[in-house]
Formats: structure tokens, C-alpha cells, sequence
């Protein structure tokens, strides 16, 4: 083979691994839900979220998950959220799919949220019987869970497409916590909510964008 | 060639006397995991004793290829093959001999400190185990809990609170129940030398005794899924003291939830309800 030929095979060859690592590392970066920042300035911010029982749209129409309101009022379908840090996050989440049951009781207990309470459609809660979780919002490394109540299965109106509207059966969460330092956090559901998956911890219980996410604390 | 041989052997006899002391006085103490309980302290024993039994055979090896190097390098350039290499009965049975009685060894070692020296040892042993460690009476039961993506501990001997944080007392035997609510954990605490499979619907028992006080590393082992990497948690151990403080504000903050924990059972199947599973 001449010298040529070689140096040809060789740019060729670097040409078509070039291509597949940037295809990689798009593929990556356009696969990243988009940023939802709460609203407020710090020292006290909102941060407002739903769950929906199926998204309703592709990929995934029948996938259950989380949604995200962006600063100007618009339903974002992701989960990686972005708060400042040293601050108080008020959350709101609209919970519209009905009650799966913690498969750990332990996690009925809300933690690490300001007063060591939550209220649910205006009552206040040091705990909630497991079996009404529907899904739970945690941020583990920040010490944070909040159980979340599912509607009743009879209720009626309720939401199968995203994302749902408060004329549709749902119940309403709130509650605060405090961010540290600055860092990125994973957040997760802790309830076994993904149907038609082994033991219902596949599919969105393992994707971001769905039932995990992260917490960006700038 | 018996030149050869004895400059060899001379040479291997030579740096194995400085070599094996240096494993053994040196470097063992070094050897993970360390001795922050008396299981992890068997182990680095254990590490030693075989880091040092391989010294020899590893300095035989890297002699001969040296000696090789230096003393049977061709010199100019290669005209034609050496001549045929063919076996050499003794030296094949030597060899043989030399590892068989090795491996033997090690084999009738090892199964002695598994079964009497080290009894109870940090691995996962199953629900019933057969060899217990010593004194093995009184023990704090500690059930280890595991769930994509989190441990929780649950203390049956304190009425069955559980919590997102490890303490043990120190000097204390602890018997670990290792299990899992979904799917395939590994509850592995590195300075603790415990690592137990997580199965559900399983009850894997691993025993420790911590030997100092201070603070260690919980890690998940089996790769379970997305979050797999962040779990972790850092575990602590305590004088007898701190421990019954902190059994005690435990109890206090888990009071309210106690009662939908249900009853402490030994393992848990998970049993989704509703749509899920």
C-alpha cells in the first residue's frame, strides 16, 4: 500500500471517529432536559411542579411524570430544576395521579422541610398514612422527603394527558426547604409508580426528565 | 548453566529475605481494609498473609526474566533460531510439586480462618448462619434496609425505629440483616470489612465488631440502576455512651411513623399494589 493510501485510511479513520464522538456528546447534551429556574430572587424563591399518571404525549404516552412551571408560567416537561443557594424554596406541587403506596412506610414522614410539616389542600401534615403516596419528592443528600398524596381512585375529572389543569381531581402539596452550599443534587420518587415495569421501578422511575431529576443550587 | 542457576537463586534468596519482612512489617499494615473492626482486621491479616507468600513466587518470576535479559541477550544481529527448548522432568515436577504444596496450604489456611479463627467474618452469610463469632451473645441486632436509592436502618432491639443514618457502638458485636425492597443491593461498609448482597425477600447476616470510634464510608456494590452511584451514606461509630443518646433522639423523631412501619419482619417482598409490578 503506498504511503498515500495509508495517510488517507488514517484521516478517513479519524474523521469517522471525530464524527461519532460528537455524535455522542450531542446526542448527550440535546437528551438533557432543560433547565427550569424557580422564580423569586433569594433569599426566597417558588418552585412549582406536577405529577401527571401519563404524560399523554411521545415518546412515552403512557409514562407516568413530573412536570415543571418556568418563571413565566409555562408547563416544562423536566426535572432538572435550579434554585439559589442559602435559600428558602417554597414548592407547590400539584400531585394528579392516584395513590400507588409507599413500599417503604418510612418514607411517610416528611423530613427536612421547614417546620417539619407539609400542608395537603390546606391541612397540615406530620405524616401521611402510606398507603395514599402517590409519589414521594425527594433530594436525599439534602435530607429532604415529602410524601405526596394521591387522589382517590373513584375521584372524578381526573388528568391523563399533560399537563393537567387545577379544574382537573388533584391535590395540592406545599412546603419549604433551605438550600446549602452550591452543588448539584439528584432528586427521586421513591414510590415503586412506573406501571407495566418489573416491581414498577423502570422506565421513568430510571429517566431523567421524568421521575428523577436534579437540583442545580447555584 | 549451573552458574547460571545458583547466581539465579542467589539473587532471588537474597531479595525475598529483604522483601518478605518489608510486606510483612512494612507494608502490611497498610493493606486494606484496615483495622477499624475486628472483621476488617482479620482481613488485612489475611491480605498480608498472602501478599507475602507471593512475594517469593513474584521475585522468582521478575529474576529469572531480568537474569534472562541481561545474561542470554543475543548479541548482534539473529542469523538463524535458537536452539529448540524441551521439557525437563525435573524441573516440570519440581514446579508442580512447588505450587501444588502452595495452593494446598493456602487452601487448608484459608478454610481454617474461615471457619475458626475468623468466624462471623463481614460477608454476607446467609439467613442461618453456621458459624458464629465468638461471644457471639449479647449482639445488636441492626436490620440494613436497601431501595433504589437509599439504606435505611432499622433497630428491632429499640423497638423497631428506623432511620436514614448508621451508628453502632463501639466494642459491641453487631449482626447486620442485610435486604432489599426492589431489587439486587450490595451493603458494603469498605473500613468496616462488611459487604452483604441486598436481596429481597432475603435476610443476609453479616456480623462486625468496631474497634474505634469514628466515622466510615456506606457504599452500594451491585450496580442497581440509575442514582446507583450516589448511594452512599457515612456511617459513624460511637462510644457506648453517644450511642444510647443518639438511639434515644431517634426513637423521639421516628415516634410518630412507628406505627406505619409494621411490624419488624426479617425480610420484606416487594408488594406493589395498584397498577405497579
Amino acid at each position: 500500500m503506498t504511503l498515500g493510501k495509508r495517510l488517507l485510511g488514517v484521516v478517513l479513520g479519524l474523521a469517522v471517529g471525530s464524527a461519532l464522538i460528537a455524535y455522542y456528546i450531542v446526542s448527550y447534551l440535546m437528551a438533557t432536559p432543560p433547565v427550569v429556574a424557580a422564580t423569586g430572587t433569594a433569599p426566597s424563591v417558588r418552585l412549582t411542579l406536577q405529577t401527571v399518571a401519563s404524560f399523554g404525549h411521545q415518546p412515552h404516552t403512557d409514562w407516568v411524570s413530573y412536570l415543571a412551571k418556568n418563571p413565566v408560567g409555562k408547563w416544562v416537561h423536566s426535572t432538572v430544576l435550579r434554585v439559589p443557594a442559602h435559600s428558602l424554596v417554597k414548592m407547590t406541587i400539584y400531585q394528579f395521579d392516584t395513590a400507588t403506596g409507599l413500599r417503604n412506610p418510612f418514607w411517610g414522614r416528611p423530613e427536612g422541610v421547614v417546620g417539619g410539616t407539609i400542608t395537603v389542600d390546606g391541612k397540615r401534615l406530620d405524616e401521611l398514612n402510606p398507603d395514599l403516596a402517590s409519589h414521594t419528592f425527594a433530594i436525599p443528600d439534602l435530607g429532604v422527603t415529602v410524601p405526596l398524596k394521591g387522589v382517590p381512585d373513584n375521584a372524578k375529572n381526573q388528568c391523563s394527558v399533560a399537563p393537567c389543569t387545577l379544574a382537573e381531581a388533584h391535590t395540592t402539596i406545599t412546603f419549604a426547604f433551605r438550600t446549602g452550599k452550591r452543588g448539584k443534587f439528584r432528586w427521586q420518587c421513591f414510590v415503586p409508580c412506573a406501571a407495566g415495569f418489573i416491581l414498577g421501578f423502570g422506565g421513568p422511575m430510571q429517566t431523567l426528565g421524568w421521575m428523577d431529576g436534579t437540583l442545580e443550587v447555584v | 548453566m549451573k552458574g547460571h542457576a545458583f547466581r539465579i537463586v542467589a539473587i532471588w534468596l537474597v531479595l525475598t529475605v529483604i522483601a518478605v519482612p518489608l510486606v510483612v512489617l512494612v507494608l502490611g499494615p497498610h493493606l486494606p481494609p484496615g483495622r477499624f473492626s475486628v472483621e476488617a482486621k482479620d482481613q488485612t491479616s489475611a491480605n498480608t498473609v498472602l501478599t507475602a507468600l507471593l512475594m517469593p513466587i513474584v521475585l522468582l518470576v521478575l529474576v529469572f526474566f531480568g537474569y534472562s535479559l541481561v545474561a542470554f541477550r543475543h548479541r548482534g544481529p539473529a542469523i538463524e533460531d535458537g536452539p529448540p527448548i524441551r521439557g525437563h522432568g525435573p524441573t516440570q515436577l519440581t514446579w508442580v510439586l512447588a505450587t501444588g504444596a502452595i495452593v494446598t496450604a493456602l487452601a487448608v489456611w484459608g478454610s481454617y480462618t474461615l471457619v475458626e479463627t475468623a468466624r462471623g467474618a463481614g460477608g454476607g452469610q446467609g439467613p442461618s448462619p453456621t458459624d458464629l463469632p465468638k461471644g457471639h451473645s449479647p449482639r445488636l441486632n441492626i436490620q440494613v434496609i436497601a431501595q433504589q436509592w437509599e439504606w435505611t436502618f432499622r433497630f428491632p432491639s429499640y423497638g423497631g425505629f428506623e432511620t436514614r443514618q448508621l451508628a453502632l457502638p463501639v466494642h459491641q458485636l453487631v449482626e447486620f440483616h442485610v435486604t432489599s425492597l426492589d431489587i439486587t443491593h450490595s451493603f458494603w461498609a469498605y473500613r468496616l470489612g462488611v459487604k452483604a448482597d441486598a436481596v429481597p425477600g432475603v435476610d443476609n447476616v453479616a456480623f462486625v465488631t468496631a474497634r474505634k470510634t469514628g466515622s466510615f464510608t456506606i457504599r452500594c456494590a451491585e450496580l442497581c440502576g440509575l442514582w446507583h452511584g450516589h448511594m452512599y451514606r457515612t456511617g459513624y461509630v460511637m462510644s457506648r455512651s453517644d450511642f444510647n443518646t443518639w438511639v434515644a433522639q431517634q426513637r423521639k423523631a421516628d415516634a410518630a411513623n412507628l406505627k406505619d412501619l409494621g411490624p419488624y419482619r426479617r425480610s420484606y417482598y416487594p408488594q406493589p399494589f395498584h397498577r405497579a409490578g
